[in-house]
Formats: C-alpha cells, sequence, structure tokens
C-alpha cells in the first residue's frame, strides 16, 4: 500500500487523542493481508480495485459438470505446499489455509511481535458463514457416495468453525480474547466491530480481525443454486440488468491496534476504525430489510461521532441481487439524505464476487484504498442505469477522490446488519 | 395426463399457500395466493420433484425466465410444455 501524505494527517497527530468522546480508547489498522480471486496479495488486490479486474472465471473443481452454476470468484494458482508443510496442509482445512496466509501479511506489515505480556492482551476475532466446507464435502464423498466406513482423524479439527481462529492464536502465540463469529454474509463486519470494541473497552490491546470463507466446492456451490439468486453469467451490481451475486472464496485478515501503543512504537497506521453499528431486521430469512440497514448505518455514524457528510465513500454490500440493491440504496438514500447525492458507494463484488463470510474483510481493503491512496474504487460490469439504484456507483472506472471517511455495510442473510467506518490518519 | 399435471400442481401450490386446492384458481397470481418469493422459489422446487423436470428461473428476474410465474394458468402450461419436452 503506497503512503499517502496530506496535510490533514499533521495536523491529526499535532493534536493527537489516545481517547475519543466517550473517553474510549481508540482504534486504528495497522497490518492488512489477503488472498483473493484478484491477487494472492493486498497491493495485488488493490492494483485490481484501480484497474477494474475482474476475478470472475469458469469454476474449477470436482464434478462442476453437475452445477447449473459454473462461475466464480475462485482463487487460481494456489498451492498449499508453498506456504505449509505436509502436517500442515493435513490439518488445515481452505478456509485456515487463506486465513494463516493473510495473517502472516498482516502481522509482517505491523511489526508486531507477540512473545510476552503483548500475547497476553491480543486475540482472533474471525468471520465465517461455512468455516470448513471443502472438508465437509469431501467426507461426506468419502461416506455417502463411495461407501467408505472410515475418515481421517483431522476431518473434526479442520472442518469446525473456529479452527481458523484457533490457528491463527497458535500461529502468533494470541492468548487473549479469541473466537469466531457467524453472522453469514455479515460475518467478517460482526468480526471487525467486535474486535474495535474489545480494544477500545480495554479489554485486549491488539485483535487480529477479519474473516474467511472457501465454499466453492460442489456441495457449497449447489446449495446456493437452490435459492436461483445466482447469475450465470456475471456480478453486475446496481445495473439495471443485474441477475444475480456469484459466489467468492478467500479471506482478509488485518491488526487492529490501540492508537496510542500504534503510536508510541511508531507504527504506520492504515486507517483508524472509527465507528462500528449491528442492527437485526426481525422481519425475514432472507428478504433484506431498508429499515434495517439504515439503522446501522446511521448507527455507525453516531458511534463514531460523525457527521454523515463527513462520509465520501461507502464499500456497498452490493451483491447483485435485485433485492440487495435496491434495498441497500433505499437505506442509504434515507441515512444521508441529500449527502446521498454527494457520496461515492461501490460494489467491489463485481470484481472478486462474494465471499459470503470473508467478504467484508476483503472489502475493507477498498475503503482503506480510498482513505490512503485517494482511489475509489470502481462497481464494474455496469450497463444499465436502475431507477431504484440512483447514485453514484462508480461505474466501471476507479476514481480519484479525497475520502475523510468511508463505510463498509454488511448485510446478512437472516437479517443481521453490521456497518463498520474507517477514519483517514 | 393434462389435467392430471392441473391437479398436482395445484396441490402443490395449494400446499404451499396453505389454501384448498380448488381455492388455487387459474387466474390467480402468485402474490394472490399470499406467495412470497421464497415460497415461489419452494413450489418451483416442489414442482421440479414432482415431474421430474428442470425449470429455468431466476428469482432476480422472473419476468426474463422462459418460465412464465403470471399466474396459476401459465404456471401450469409452462409445466406441461417442459413436461411433454421431456417425454419427447
Amino acid at each position: 500500500m503506497t503512503s499517502k501524505k496530506s496535510p490533514k494527517k499533521k495536523a491529526a497527530i499535532a493534536s493527537f487523542q489516545p481517547t475519543d468522546q466517550n473517553g474510549q480508547r481508540r482504534v486504528v489498522i495497522t497490518g492488512a493481508g489477503t488472498i483473493n480471486a484478484l491477487g494472492h496479495d493486498v497491493s495485488t488486490t488493490l492494483e485490481a480495485f484501480r484497474e477494474g479486474r475482474c476475478g470472475i472465471t469458469q469454476l474449477d473443481f470436482r464434478d462442476v459438470e453437475r452445477l447449473s452454476i459454473q462461475i466464480g470468484a475462485q482463487v487460481h494458482n494456489w498451492e498449499p505446499a508453498d506456504y505449509f508443510n505436509r502436517q500442515q496442509i493435513l490439518l488445515y482445512d481452505k478456509f485456515t489455509q487463506f486465513t494463516l496466509l493473510s495473517a502472516k501479511q498482516a502481522v509482517a506489515q505491523s511489526g508486531l511481535n507477540f512473545e510476552g505480556a503483548l500475547g497476553l492482551r491480543s486475540g482472533v476475532i474471525l468471520g465465517t458463514a461455512g468455516g470448513g466446507l471443502n472438508t465437509w464435502d469431501e467426507n461426506y464423498r468419502a461416506v455417502y457416495e463411495e461407501g467408505k466406513n472410515r475418515v481421517h482423524p483431522f476431518v473434526v479439527p479442520k472442518l469446525m468453525n473456529n479452527a481458523a481462529a484457533s490457528h491463527v492464536s497458535m500461529e502468533f502465540g494470541l492468548r487473549g480474547p479469541s473466537f469466531t463469529v457467524a453472522t453469514a454474509c455479515a460475518s467478517s463486519n460482526h468480526a471487525m466491530g467486535l474486535a474495535l470494541q474489545m480494544i477500545r473497552s480495554g479489554a485486549a490491546q491488539v485483535m487480529l480481525t477479519g474473516g474467511s470463507e472457501a465454499m466453492l466446492c460442489f456441495g457449497g456451490v449447489k446449495a446456493w443454486e437452490g435459492l436461483r439468486v445466482m447469475s450465470k453469467d456475471a456480478c453486475r451490481p446496481f445495473s439495471a440488468n443485474r441477475n444475480g451475486m456469484v459466489q467468492g472464496e478467500g479471506a482478509g485478515v488485518f491488526v487492529f491496534e490501540d492508537y496510542e501503543f500504534a503510536r508510541k512504537r511508531g507504527a504506520e497506521v492504515l486507517a483508524e476504525v472509527v465507528g462500528f453499528a449491528m442492527s437485526s431486521d426481525a422481519q425475514d430469512i432472507v428478504m433484506p430489510s431498508a429499515q434495517g440497514a439504515e439503522r446501522a448505518i446511521t448507527g455507525a455514524l453516531q458511534d463514531g461521532h460523525l457527521n454523515p457528510d463527513q462520509v465520501g465513500y461507502i464499500n456497498a454490500h452490493g451483491t447483485g441481487t435485485a433485492a440487495n440493491d435496491k434495498t441497500e440504496c433505499a437505506a442509504v438514500a434515507h441515512a444521508f439524505g441529500h449527502h446521498a447525492d454527494r457520496l461515492m458507494i461501490s460494489s467491489t463484488k463485481s470484481m472478486h464476487g462474494h465471499l459470503i463470510g470473508g467478504t467484508g474483510a476483503v472489502e475493507l481493503l477498498a475503503c482503506i484504498m480510498a482513505l490512503r491512496d485517494g482511489v475509489v474504487a470502481p462497481t464494474i460490469n455496469y450497463q444499465e442505469p436502475d431507477p431504484e439504484c440512483a447514485l453514484d456507483v462508480v461505474p466501471n472506472e476507479a476514481r480519484d477522490a479525497d475520502v475523510e471517511v468511508a463505510l463498509s455495510n454488511a448485510f446478512s442473510f437472516g437479517g443481521l446488519n453490521a456497518v463498520v467506518a474507517l477514519r483517514r490518519v | 395426463m393434462t389435467n392430471d399435471i392441473k391437479t398436482r400442481i395445484r396441490e402443490i401450490i395449494a400446499e404451499q399457500a396453505m389454501l384448498e386446492p380448488e381455492q388455487v384458481t387459474d387466474s390467480a397470481t402468485p402474490e394472490d395466493l399470499g406467495i412470497d418469493s421464497l415460497g415461489l422459489v419452494e413450489s418451483i422446487f416442489a414442482i421440479e420433484e414432482e415431474f421430474d423436470i428442470s425449470i429455468p428461473f431466476n428469482a432476480n428476474e422472473p419476468e426474463k425466465s422462459d418460465f412464465d410465474i403470471t399466474s396459476m394458468g401459465s404456471i401450469i402450461s409452462a409445466v406441461e410444455r417442459l413436461v411433454s419436452e421431456k417425454a419427447a
């Protein structure tokens, strides 16, 4: 990630306050890591965002010919042996592998060493919806289809949803609060919001957070086909001719830490995590509610003591389904009033697909890019304006912009909403 | 055969809508019967299972689908067509 020096950065340091208006610790991001269909690290992913490159291709895995959905944002050239030894590969499902690779990148960037007291005050909160879904799929196939009566002893430790969080804690010696959050498509945002709260409250000093998903296998895609909300050709968020979502896979992991601690150790700060809110629609298991989404958006602004007109960019949930995109635009329009016409909102799912439980983590990278590099990632595949999505969706090409605050929206099946607000530092 | 298909579809839709089969008239729309988008997807699945056919339906663009869901009558004719294509 390139650094952008602005006069505001100096002003922020000069007026540094370790706590917010409520006397709570401030929290910043000092490391980021990812692997997704656009790249195996942050810089390649941001380059793809700038270029508006699409990571969605023909799916490639066993039995794919029996699927009616043939496309996805799959991680290509993934060779676990490049990163893990034989024993680790036997123990790590793909969602754990993606998580560990991302976590190593993030920790390396932060420059942190968790030996001693810091490890006791640090933890891991990650989001995933499916956990070790490839492991479920492979072993169900073995016992049901192939009629085997014996499975590998590591099946349970591989497939459990907390496996990735546990392996991250072991890898870095993080002995504080650690757990996994499962709120479908909002899992990563819920995880990151809880990590913020852990540090704010003083329960932890550093948290590794984000999320991961590896659902691109026969059973994972077949299950989604049933709902008939998937596109067979492309993900076109906000475009009038959109026809559904496209699944992706990968992970994003960040180092969140106490701002004062980061400042004292001279860490490079990527952004401040300034606000977070959650809400529940309490309405329908699949259909979203504009009111629920709006309450999460306004809640995140209030939590961060932000005025709506400070927000320059929103990374949308923007799944490319008929229902989500119009509901989300209505929520944003209502939450921001006249300012809704001045801010930019884009869906990077058009490029990296919908990573389900890992999606908010990869999407947070677009928010950091907007704040630090002054580049807003586009919504690609945008072809036809939709009067029900009449906002500036940054169609097809990335745009230079001066952004002070960026939001990341996530609205899950089941009506569980989570919005994270980042501020430029 | 045709009447049989009609009867079976009516029964499937009636079960989904929690109505009696005779209340499922040809002119009724899914909305008239109180069937929401998830209920519609569920009904289509049940029809596919019943007749062992594959119905092209994307909930994001129901109007663009080859499978006309405007009313019970249009659904019944579309299923009849798919069943006869399968037999052919």
